[in-house]
């Protein structure tokens, strides 16, 4: 019936080509396949890879610098980094006003936070500056308001700046609000700048949208009012230096018009526009060209700089650079817990495999008894396994005891079993153990004996049919084994904690560190990137070497 | 090279036996001896304990009571790796990690032989067994009849003296399997070999076999070159488990010399070869072979005994007619005839009546 053909393609019965039929065959059985794995599906891709990846993701994100302070940055772009000495006046203004911005949202501290993880001493840099910042926008507004009574006021300031326009200018602010606080800002402000006043008075207008978007959308204050933050003077007291702007009030006859003349007529009783001097004023740090070589090697959205961090390199604006000797650590620690991972695995093969052959061969009722205690372990916590380790290993502990009343040990120098590299790899051998006798246990009760029996009738010793009949036939136990108990220990965490100390800790712990008490979580994620990596590498490589086919789980 | 019991021994059991538990036997004292150079079959049900046999003269199981000689020197003490013994197993057992040359040479390289003698001894045995081209592959890549011509071949490398083998032709088709039958004693009277060969399969025993030893409950019943085991069974287990059987039970009536009356339990007397009937009275089972029977009166040998039968079936197979008849209260008794232009075909329900002589029907233990 369906060795009908038609240029060669094979066609069903009713004539449709047979793979289309054969397709339309299968498809029902492929979803129904599809919807028994869908739950589990779902709630990986939900509760697992997701989080995950977005957790990778934080290793390269870095947007909270342009974030935090955008126009900073862009006026930073311009500066000689080279040369040596702190950036010029038109970045400290910038600054000024972004940092405003931050202080009010109180975002100034977390982009301290994370600008101190690269240049330790920031943090307070900034947390400090931020209380200093209406300080010198005092200094502008009491000059202002005593030149120019109603100015006092913000009912006045509302009349002046609204007015009729596109107000383009406010949803521009409006986005940086969104990107500096992450919160969505939506709503009416409750005014529309004047475009005149905007072409006018720019640095003005812009500083007084940022106040009533926030005043309106987060303090959910009615804007009119209100009187604006100390930066929207300082930013007018700027504007009204401009011989331009003077110009263009002289001919302005709106509202505020009268007020805006008085200042420009008091304008010597203003402060120098001098934030390079302020910030200085306020804290030292602002004069150092470090902090500002920090903030821009950390201005793209995106940065290597926390897998640098991880690598024990760090970023500059020239590449990279090592670290110094004495803050290189995250080497160290991956090397050791490579280097630990393979004593472990290799002591779980010598431990684990006369166990596995012994379950494998002997009757079932002894394997059985036997298989219960490989399992025993299995059926207690973790947690207690560990503590029961430090029981046993410490220096007061039941082996020390045992030995030092055998006698086989001094009193005065026990053994130090724990706290270092061999507390750790007593205990995770022990731990990860099942993980090496289960796998090659499976394999090895797949090979008959008989093939023991043949050898030693073909004339082989006991040896000899071990090692080149038997041995062999049990690699891949031994290849499933050693990749399970090798990944495992590669990324284990709590026994390293437990009975490690500082000598026998992992690259998990570090990153547990980073996770929970010095919340980079960037570098958490950095180097938890790495560790996959190396996973990933040693699985190809393990691939290449023995063959992945070779892996076997039993059958 | 028949029953030679004159010729020196290769071979020998002397009351061996053998208990896993401690508490019951599964060889029984078993005495055996071997003449270099013949093929003898274990032949028996699964659990007579031949396997058990062939398992303590290769030396993976110790027996519990009794000694095996080898060549005169007894063994019991020796490793099997030291025995020199050629073994085939059931599953091949070829070593799948390596290839077929691999797997011949390792009984060569434990010998330490040299790289060229172990090539040629190799390219000698492949060739013997027609495997030559195939001595790359892995044994994964042959077939079931492939597989136990390498098996074979590995067993017979290193030219042992005796070789063992352990119902190597069960996983092989009907076709095969008497092909390989051919193939094997072809091979063992070529080279000479001694070979101890287990099996269950009763036409493998007697198409290769120059004695076959029928094992039962530990013990062997019978040890007999196949002719005589097929036609002269000494009990009535040798007489079932050998070929096809009638069977009818009865008494014996009277004893003399080589002959007997023995009343049927369904009142008929007939006579029969005493052959396991210690005296009067005694019980036995008196076994007729099927195709010894005879249905048509009119080629009734002088001397037969006659008894009335009823047809309960006819079945044809071709080459010959199988018959079932009523035979003195035994439904199961068969008669074979063989296809020829002249033969009857009975119709079930028909009285006929049949005879044999009376020295094809021996009377045997109850």
């Amino acid at each position: 019936m369906t060795d009908t053909t038609s240029n060669g393609t094979m066609l069903s019965a009713d004539g449709t080509p047979l793979k289309v039929s054969l397709a339309r065959a299968l498809r029902r059985q492929k979803i129904r396949a599809l919807m028994l794995i869908a739950p589990l599906l779902i709630f990986v891709l939900v509760t697992f890879i997701v989080p995950i990846a977005s957790m990778l993701f934080r290793s390269v994100e870095n947007d909270i610098v342009s974030n935090t302070l955008p126009e900073t940055v862009q006026t930073l772009a311009g500066w000689d980094h080279a040369s040596g000495e702190a950036p010029d006046e038109a970045v400290y203004e910038a600054m000024y006003f972004d940092m405003f911005k931050a202080a009010e949202a109180k975002e100034h501290t977390k982009l301290g936070t994370r600008l101190n993880y690269e240049n330790t001493g920031t943090s307070s840099l900034f947390r400090k500056s931020g209380r200093g910042l209406s300080k010198i926008g005092k200094t502008w507004q009491k000059p202002i308001e005593s030149a120019a009574k109603p100015l006092k006021d913000g009912e006045t300031w509302f009349a002046m700046m609204s007015g009729s326009g596109s107000n383009a200018v406010l949803e521009e602010r409006r986005v940086l609000w969104q990107n500096l606080t992450g919160d969505p800002f939506k709503g009416e402000v409750g005014i529309t700048l004047s475009d005149d006043m905007v072409a006018m008075l720019p640095k003005t207008a812009a500083a007084y949208a940022d106040w009533a978007i926030f005043e309106a959308l987060e303090e959910e204050k009615d804007i009119s009012k209100r009187d604006p933050w100390e930066a929207v003077y300082t930013a007018l007291g700027l504007d009204l230096m401009s011989q331009e702007t003077q110009a263009a009030v002289a001919s302005y006859s709106g509202t505020g018009a009268e007020e805006l003349r008085a200042v420009i007529a008091a304008l010597d009783t203003l402060p120098e526009a001098d934030f390079k001097g302020a910030f200085i004023d306020m804290e030292d740090g602002w004069a150092d060209p470090d902090v500002w070589r920090t903030i821009l090697t950390y201005s793209p959205a995106y940065t290597s700089g926390y897998f640098l961090n991880a690598v024990d390199m760090k970023k500059s604006l020239d590449g990279f650079e090592a670290r110094p000797e004495n803050q290189q650590i995250y080497m160290t620690l991956f090397k050791r817990t490579i280097w630990m991972s393979i004593i472990i695995t290799t002591s779980c093969i010598l431990l684990g495999y006369p166990v596995a052959w012994l379950l494998a061969n002997l009757p079932l009722r002894s394997a059985n008894v036997l298989m219960i205690l490989v399992l025993l372990p299995f059926w207690t916590s973790l947690l207690v396994r560990t503590s029961a380790w430090k029981v046993l290993l410490q220096d007061q502990g039941v082996i020390n005891e045992l030995l030092v009343w055998l006698g086989f040990v001094a009193d005065a120098n026990r053994l130090a079993l724990m706290h270092n590299q061999t507390g750790t790899i007593i205990a995770m051998t022990h731990i990860l153990l099942p993980f090496m006798i289960l796998p090659l246990y499976s394999v090895m009760k797949t090979i008959p004996p008989t093939y023991l029996r043949a050898a030693k009738s073909l004339g082989a010793t006991n040896w000899t049919a071990f090692w080149r009949v038997y041995f062999p036939q049990s690699v891949p136990g031994i290849g499933a084994g050693s990749i399970l108990v090798f990944i495992l220990a590669i990324g284990y965490y709590i026994t390293p904690e437990i009975v490690g100390g500082t000598e026998g800790i992992f690259i998990s712990n570090r990153i547990a560190y980073h996770i929970s008490s010095s919340l980079n979580w960037g570098l958490a994620a950095a180097l938890g990137s790495i560790l996959l990596a190396v996973v990933l590498v040693l699985y190809w490589l393990y691939d290449r070497i023995v063959g992945i086919d070779n892996v076997k789980l039993g059958g | 090279m028949a029953n030679t019991a004159s010729q020196k021994a290769f071979v020998e059991f002397e009351r061996v036996q053998k208990s896993y538990d401690g508490e019951n036997l599964v060889v029984k004292d078993l005495n055996l001896s071997m003449p270099k150079g013949e093929f003898l079959t274990m032949l028996g049900p699964s659990g007579s304990g031949k396997t058990t046999c062939l398992m303590m003269l290769a030396g993976f199981e110790t027996a519990t009571h009794g000694e095996i000689l080898l060549d005169g020197q007894p063994i019991n003490n020796i490793p099997p790796h030291k025995r020199g013994i050629g073994m085939v197993f059931q599953n091949y057992a070829l070593f799948p990690h390596m290839t077929v040359a691999e797997n011949l040479s390792f009984p060569l390289e434990v010998r330490k032989f040299g790289k060229s003698e172990r090539e040629a001894k190799i390219k000698r045995a492949l060739d013997m067994v027609q495997m030559g081209a195939f001595g790359g592959r892995r044994p994964a890549q042959l077939s079931g009849g492939q597989q136990q011509r390498i098996a074979l071949a590995r067993a017979l490398v290193f030219e042992p003296e005796l070789v063992l083998m352990d119902e190597p032709l069960g996983a092989l088709d009907k076709q095969l399997r008497e092909h390989m039958q051919f193939e094997i004693t072809r091979l063992a009277h070529d080279l000479g070999i001694t070979t101890v060969y287990v099996t269950h399969d009763q036409t493998e025993a007697l198409t290769m076999s120059d004695r076959v030893a029928v094992f039962d409950d530990g013990r062997i019943q019978q040890l007999a070159p196949p002719d005589q085991l097929y036609e002269e069974p000494e009990n009535s287990f040798v007489a079932q488990f050998i070929g096809e059987n009638n069977t009818l039970e009865g008494v014996v009536k009277s004893l003399s010399g080589d002959k007997c009356e023995v009343q049927l339990d369904g009142g008929e007397v007939i006579d029969a070869k005493p052959v396991n009937v210690k005296a009067v009275g005694d019980r036995t089972r008196v076994s007729i072979r099927p195709e010894r029977v005879e249905i048509n009166k009119d080629r009734l040998q002088p001397g037969a005994h006659t008894l009335k039968a009823e047809v309960l079936e006819f079945i044809y197979m071709g080459d010959i007619f199988r018959t079932r008849l009523r035979v003195a209260g035994n439904d199961e008794f068969v008669v074979k005839t063989r296809n020829a232009p002249d033969q009857v075909r009975l119709t079930p329900g028909t009285q006929i009546e049949i005879g044999w002589l009376p020295s094809d029907c021996r009377a045997l233990d109850a």
